[in-house]
């Protein structure tokens, strides 16, 4: 076929998926599932697990405990994909989530990351200077009297933050609270508005 | 040798990437620093070996807090850093 209408790396790609077929390592099906799973993966799944740690105590307990666990609880599938661990945000405690070394995100919650995460700037500020870095580029202000707590992710796990739910939002149910959660909130750089 | 929650460790001040190709999840800003384990999050094949498709053993990984003022200037006195570490990269302080 002409190099027009196909590029080397797809005749790559399709050569590697026929040999993964015949080795018995992963079926077109399996693969065709991988592809619509991490198709499906967005912010929006977080949002939901936020959401419902808001109302449900149990299901904030369980979030805080194993967050893998508490994602396939409201059915975002986690086989094959590393840990995930939930830093809760309080009245004293603001967490921000950075990967200095590469680009960890925690994908299967909050699909894929937003691109300054992979800047080498957001990288190198968030770590160092992070107040002034949040006050500057996305105008959140963290109070002096808050420890700010910045969580390198550079291994196995993935992270996301659990943020606080919001003054004026009392009485909303689930999805109505899970419309104003953004991927922001999730990582730390933004506070949910209400 | 597991470390408990609470104890003192330093990250070791060693540079493997002057003495040939590695893969190395301990940042360079905290090489030499001293922090405090937080808890045990589990056992992992060393990404070291494995990113080479080495036979990778199995080791511990800690989550361990920095103030932010021991390791950066731009210090807002409370404000720390929470990071994974694997075992062999701690030695006690």
């Amino acid at each position: 076929m002409s190099d027009l209408l196909e590029t080397e790396s797809e005749r790559l790609l399709a050569a590697v998926r026929s040999l993964l077929a015949q080795k018995g390592i992963a079926s077109p099906s399996e693969i065709s599932e991988r592809i619509a799973i991490t198709d499906r993966a967005s912010p929006g799944q977080g949002a939901r697990m936020v959401a419902k740690a808001w109302t449900d105590p149990a299901y904030r307990a369980l979030m805080l405990e194993d967050g893998a666990k508490a994602a396939e609880a409201i059915g975002i599938p986690m086989r094959g994909m590393p840990p995930l661990g939930v830093l809760e945000n309080t009245a004293e405690l603001h967490n921000l989530v950075v990967c200095t070394l590469c680009s960890c995100y925690p994908r299967a919650v909050l699909g894929y990351p937003p691109f300054w995460y992979k800047s080498a700037a957001y990288r190198a500020r968030a770590v160092r200077d992070p107040r002034k870095m949040l006050e500057e580029e996305w105008q959140t202000v963290i109070p002096p009297q808050v420890k700010l707590r910045v969580v390198d992710s550079t291994a196995d796990y993935r992270w996301m933050v659990l943020p606080r739910r919001p003054a004026g939002t009392e009485g909303w149910d689930e999805d109505r609270l899970a419309a104003i959660v953004r991927e922001g909130d999730m990582i730390g750089v933004t506070l949910p508005q209400a | 040798m597991m470390l408990a929650p609470g104890s003192a460790v330093r990250v070791r001040f060693d540079w493997p990437e002057t003495r040939g190709p590695v893969h190395i999840r301990t940042p360079w800003y905290l090489r030499g620093h001293t922090g405090t384990v937080v808890r045990h999050l589990g056992d992992f094949p060393n990404p070291e070996d494995l990113a080479f498709a080495r036979p990778a053993e199995k080791r511990a990984l800690y989550h361990v807090l920095f103030a932010q003022g021991s390791v950066w200037p731009e210090d807002h006195p409370g404000d720390e850093l929470l990071v994974e570490l694997y075992e062999h990269w701690l030695e006690p302080a």
